[in-house]
């Protein structure tokens, strides 16, 4: 059973869904769980105007710091950004607009976005910037803020297995943003690094079920990036 | 003789207890991991979807797939376990965790935390440490008493944009150990041949005496 999920790479798999203005949802932590055949078909769409939900903005030439390149952001909602000499310089200039949301509360506004929930209470950022202009309530002696749920026009997603019904399997560390970006887009799109046939997977294993799932594709690989290589001695 | 950062380190990592869930913040308390005594057992977790955090690999053990929040690449353990950033920072905000270790620009007497933004300067975001600390038990400041320019970091009240309000339970700096109190900031240890006086000389905040 194929469901019409599969396509056979990065530029069939995005037709007929970018345009200019758009939100765009990305899993990933630095440039770890990355969905970087997607990101360069959207540099290669010229789409514009995109705003994007990611909590870091790649690195410069790699991930989403390739659309910050060719100028195509116009605006990050991130919780971390110092990664990026590119994004540093457009945003000084002022060419590029920033909203800080926590990490915790960044991936749980996307978590909400996609389940229905509008918008939440949170101790993180009482008394803070973060707060300006929030509403805040008093809860059993505590003071919480409302934090409003995101929701985009299309999610971004790297997983480690899928199968043919968009069943999601994740590695290690790379699983990170991509769940709840991916419940929180109209529109998932999935890079795997191995597509397999719908039951190879065990269903009690399956990290995020097919139906966040919309389209899906066997990504394109080289050897995986690291940001930051740490070693010990023996 | 003030402590090293090393000897910080070390005065940090007693805070430790055996069973204790403990995420260590960028820089030097990552360096704690490395002084946890050997008799106790404390699982680190790294709020981009681990818990249970081993030691930086071996050249030939590298995964670009197991990384900490510092995006560095690091090992697993027999007791790993990866899950989402939306859970792991549920079990953040859920006060799951006991420990938290960050450093900090400024910390006030009454525990509010900044440390993440210099105002004209380059922002580069506060990624989980405004979680962190509304949510995780215990959060201890490892920081250089004084500012480069000498002026005091332990304040009346900070100047520079929060990160907490009245979240600080406890900060080490190389003079010494400090809890912070409801009533002011309490010495619960001084490095070795640091004065009272000294203390006095370089703190702003309410010493309690």
């Amino acid at each position: 059973m194929a469901n019409n999920k599969v396509f056979q790479n990065a530029h069939d798999a995005m037709q007929g869904i970018l345009f200019d203005g758009m939100t765009i949802l990305s899993g990933g932590f630095g440039i770890c769980g990355i969905a970087e055949n997607i990101t360069e078909e959207i540099k290669a769409s010229k789409v514009t105007k995109l705003t994007i939900v990611s909590n870091n903005c790649g690195i410069d030439g790699f991930g989403l710091g390739t659309l910050l390149h060719t100028r195509q952001i116009k605006k990050m909602i991130s919780s971390y950004v110092g990664e990026n000499k590119t994004f540093e310089e457009q945003y000084l200039k002022g060419e590029l607009e920033l909203e800080f949301s926590p990490q915790g509360t960044l991936a749980e506004r996307c978590r909400a976005g996609g389940a229905g929930i509008p918008a939440f209470y949170t101790k993180t950022g009482v008394g803070t910037i973060i707060a300006e202009g929030k509403e805040t309530k008093v809860i059993d002696g505590v003071e919480y803020l409302l934090e409003k749920a995101i929701k985009g026009d299309l999610s971004i997603i790297k997983a480690w297995k899928g199968d043919e019904s968009g069943n999601l399997v994740f590695r290690k560390a790379a699983r990170n943003f991509n769940p709840p970006m991916a419940k929180a887009g109209n529109i998932c799109v999935v890079e795997v690094e191995q597509l397999v046939k719908t039951g190879e997977l065990d269903p009690d294993h399956i990290h995020l079920p097919g139906i966040y799932v919309d389209r899906i594709f066997e990504g394109k690989y080289t050897e995986k990036k690291i940001e930051f290589v740490t070693v010990r001695e023996e | 003789m003030a402590w090293t950062r090393e000897d910080i380190c070390r005065v940090a990592a007693l805070e430790l207890k055996d069973g204790y869930y403990c995420n260590l913040g960028i820089g030097m308390p990552t360096k704690v991991a490395n002084y946890i005594p050997e008799n106790i057992n404390v699982t680190l977790q790294s709020e981009n979807g681990m818990l249970g955090m081993g030691p930086f690999p071996l050249e030939n053990e590298v995964d670009a797939d197991i990384i900490n929040a510092g995006k560095q690449t690091i090992t697993e353990l027999p007791e790993t376990s990866y899950f989402d950033s939306s859970e792991s920072f549920a079990m953040i905000r859920g006060g799951h965790i006991d420990l938290s270790i960050l450093g900090a620009l400024q910390v006030s007497e009454s525990g509010d935390l900044a440390n993440w933004m210099i105002p004209g300067k380059m922002v580069k975001g506060m990624g989980g440490a405004m979680d962190l600390v509304a949510g995780v038990k215990k959060v201890l400041i490892l920081m250089e008493h004084t500012a480069k320019d000498g002026q005091p970091k332990l304040l009346k009240e900070c100047t520079l944009p929060l990160t907490g309000k009245s979240v600080v339970d406890m900060v080490i700096t190389e003079l010494g150990k400090f809890d912070i109190t409801p009533n002011g900031v309490e010495i619960k240890e001084l490095a070795p041949h640091v004065t009272l006086d000294e203390i006095k000389a370089k703190t702003e905040a309410k010493i309690l005496i």
